[in-house]
């Protein structure tokens, strides 16, 4: 947005004052009143995110003891073990399956929702988003009794069906599976609505236009749906990419980044290893493996939206 | 401005006259003279149990004119190790913070000795245990005043109806009520006849081999009985050891006799196991059976709090102490030092045990032998073995007596449970030690 006067006169008073800024014109203007408007939630963000940030890297500089300065050396220990790198396996696995069945999830049932009458889309929506309005410690409660170890509810359902008992969370295979599903459970309703919204937008010439053009489904998905739903998809996957990597809750309530670690996502290992085992240098290292990574993912997809932006 | 001056005889009339009044005034005692004390409990399962803390606070509040303000924390989801590590980091927060087993240790540059404190307690009611020693002094400094708040020994706590029927074992006649155990044959050997008899009979031990303190500290009991250590008390590594080997042995011996999905249990799922009926022991403490009382009486009826089985190497029983423990940045330490003296009274002490039904123990050897414990009931008996009154067992820690911030990781990662499920689901031996080593090398960081 320009930055313009609210008073045109005024604008051309200031200029042939010799560009002379006074406080009072600088008030006048738009951007300043903006910045004044949004100076609460900046001081905020500084407050609650920016200080934590810098104190959390100032933390991962200290040894153990956290009287000395280290520099890298609590990431050059990390690199050396074991279960850090099986942990950044694990988060990747976690988040990248995660999203990418969120993403599809959340797509085709947005196509559904889109199809369905207005007047009865409204209902619709509103169940399909109660996973993610839900607090996810307290839905993912509720997983953890349907996976309970020994009163599983769907161990006795397979039960009725000759199948099983499955060791939902006591094995490693299938707690990872668990994990993963009650993220996507939880999820999936944020890029539903995400791409609903998207896909309310795409105009319906574009739609005709193909149909003339003798496209078929696919043809109208692949040419006319995906390519406008583009930018939506991009922010879409990178911010739940960054909230899946950060995950927490899920992990912690349903099976603590158990058995044998094989569930352990960045944060949950860097809570057992910092405030658990009290060596919170180490602790924040972990947490601060992933920002420089993501940083770059974030830099890259949201360069292509504005790229794609400037384009249209 | 006046330009009126002051002689310096004026000055110096006018000085010692107000001298002598201040000297000469009585002194008016306030409401609360002696300044303020925050603290910061532990928050009790058992209901009601904060009350009487509350109580003994503000008794001593009135009589020593100091105003207090309690926080109760609770130690769900971890919130009391989230408050240590923001105060430590903050320095700043409550005068008396109540900190679990390892934290002391973990906080010793911030903590004010108590020695003071604790000297004259010792004297008075008998000395600590070892672990409390292991774990609340460093250098001869006590980091802490042990309080029963909190404690807790978890041994078994076994079905007396089901352990007689399937194990032929009366755990009544073992550990009778008022008198010593008679338990020179419950040992490791027996205790695993027992475990396969129960599983046979459909009513198996609950067991956890997950990754919180419950199935650590069963782990390093068993660990403990059988010598086996994989960092000692110089913090020197001891991992590839033939009583780490017989311990790991004889867990790829248990394993397959308790329920398939004891990797993934917590603190609650060896409680739930009791109460639904499902199981012929359990290591906890009564809390167990204290829920089982309100919620299955005729379950609750038949259990039986016990020691542990002895190994080669002694018989050990996890203890899990509290500390109540003065930050240096404390603003009011003399205060806070004695509340900490009044609350380590034995009539204080005999109080919060009996408002926790027996679930607290305190860690003076005086005081192991109170009425609660020998009056719990049902059935009448049941926790009298529970404080150890005859130290029939050594209590211990899981990963003691390695040097505490080395075995506070071995803890905290639950090194053992990982090794005994890595060993029992196949893993070579030298493979599972080989990482166990590993691990215990990256614990040793400073």
């Amino acid at each position: 947005m320009v930055d313009v006067a609210f008073q045109q006169n005024r604008v051309q008073g200031v200029r042939r004052a010799g560009k002379r800024i006074t406080l009072r014109n600088a008030l006048k203007r738009k951007s300043t009143a903006a910045f004044l408007m949004t100076l609460p939630l900046i001081l905020l963000i500084a407050i609650l995110v920016i200080y934590p940030a810098f104190y959390a890297i100032h933390l991962a500089t200290l040894n153990k003891a956290m009287t000395k300065f280290v520099g890298f050396g609590n990431f050059q220990f990390l690199f050396k073990r074991d279960t850090f790198w099986m942990v950044v396996e694990q988060s990747c696995i976690f988040a990248i399956t995660a999203v990418i069945f969120k993403a599809l999830i959340g797509f085709i049932v947005a196509h559904f929702a889109h199809n369905i009458p207005s007047r009865k889309q409204r209902k619709w929506r509103g169940m399909l988003l109660v996973p993610w309005v839900i607090p996810p410690a307290m839905s993912t409660l509720a997983w953890l009794w349907l996976f309970d170890p020994s009163y599983s509810a769907f161990n006795y359902t397979l039960g009725a069906f000759g199948i099983g008992p499955i060791s939902w969370l006591g094995e490693a295979g299938w707690a990872r599976f668990s994990v993963i599903l009650v993220n996507v459970w939880f999820g999936a309703p944020f890029f539903m609505i995400m791409y609903l919204a998207a896909l309310k937008s795409v105009p319906d010439q574009l739609y005709e236009a193909a149909a003339i053009d003798g496209a078929n489904w696919w043809q109208r998905i692949w040419y006319v749906t995906l390519p406008m739903m583009r930018n939506i998809i991009a922010i879409t996957t990178l911010f739940s990419l960054i909230v899946t990597f950060a995950n927490f809750d899920i992990t912690r309530i349903l099976t603590a980044g158990g058995p044998l670690d094989r569930t352990h996502l960045f944060a949950t290992w860097a809570f057992k290893i910092g405030i658990e085992g009290s060596d919170i240098p180490l602790g924040a290292s972990v947490s601060l493996f992933m920002a420089p990574i993501l940083a770059v993912a974030a830099f890259f997809i949201l360069r292509d939206v504005s790229k794609r932006g400037n384009e249209a | 401005m006046s330009g009126k001056r002051i002689s310096r005889r004026q000055f110096v009339a006018s000085s010692a006259i107000a001298s002598a009044a201040l000297v000469s005034a009585p002194y008016v005692r306030s409401a609360h003279a002696a300044g303020k004390v925050s603290i910061g409990f532990w928050d009790h399962w058992v209901p009601g149990a904060n009350k009487t803390s509350t109580d003994l606070v503000n008794e001593w509040a009135a009589k020593e004119k100091v105003e207090v303000s309690i926080d109760y924390i609770t130690s769900q989801g971890n919130k009391n190790l989230v408050t240590i590590a923001a105060e430590a980091q903050a320095k700043s927060g409550h005068d008396i913070l109540s900190m679990p087993t390892w934290w002391p240790h973990a906080n010793s540059e911030l903590v004010e000795p108590v020695n003071d404190v604790m000297e004259p307690l010792i004297k008075q009611n008998g000395a600590v245990n070892g672990t409390v020693q292991y774990l609340g002094q460093l250098d001869g400094k006590w980091l802490g005043v042990p309080t029963c708040l909190g404690s807790q020994i978890k041994g078994p706590c076994s079905r007396i109806d089901l352990m007689k029927k399937y194990a032929n074992i009366d755990v009544q006649e073992m550990y009778p009520a008022g008198s010593p155990p008679k338990a020179d044959n419950w040992t490791m050997e027996t205790f695993l006849k027992a475990a396969e008899a129960c599983q046979k009979g459909g009513y198996p031990f609950g067991i956890g081999l997950g990754e919180t303190s419950d199935s650590v500290d069963t782990a390093g009991a068993i660990f403990q009985s059988f010598g086996a250590e994989l960092v000692n008390a110089k913090g020197d590594l001891t991992v590839k050891t033939d009583n780490v080997r017989q311990a790991l042995e004889f867990y790829k011996k248990l394993i397959p006799l308790l329920p398939p999905d004891v990797a993934a249990w917590d603190d609650a799922s060896n409680n739930k196991w009791l109460i639904a009926g499902k199981g012929a022991m359990i290591m906890n403490p009564p809390s167990a059976w204290a829920v089982a009382k309100r919620d299955a009486p005729e379950i609750a009826a038949q259990c039986w709090t016990h020691g542990f089985p002895s190994g080669p190497k002694g018989r050990f029983a996890p203890f899990l102490p509290y500390f109540l423990t003065l930050w240096s940045f404390s603003k009011n330490k003399e205060a806070a030092k004695s509340l900490l003296t009044h609350l380590s009274q034995p009539d204080s002490i005999e109080r919060l045990v009996n408002a926790s039904g027996g679930y607290d123990l305190p860690a003076f050897e005086k005081l192991t032998t109170l009425k609660a414990w020998a009056e719990a009931e049902p059935p009448k008996g049941t926790l009298f073995h529970y404080p150890n009154p005859y130290k029939h067992q050594t209590l211990s820690i899981a990963a003691s007596p390695a040097p505490p911030k080395i075995a506070q990781q071995i803890y905290a990662q639950a090194t053992l449970t990982k090794m005994c499920l890595r060993f029992a689901q196949g893993e070579a031996m030298e493979k599972t030690l080989a990482w166990a080593e590993g691990e215990c090398e990256g614990f040793m960081r400073s």
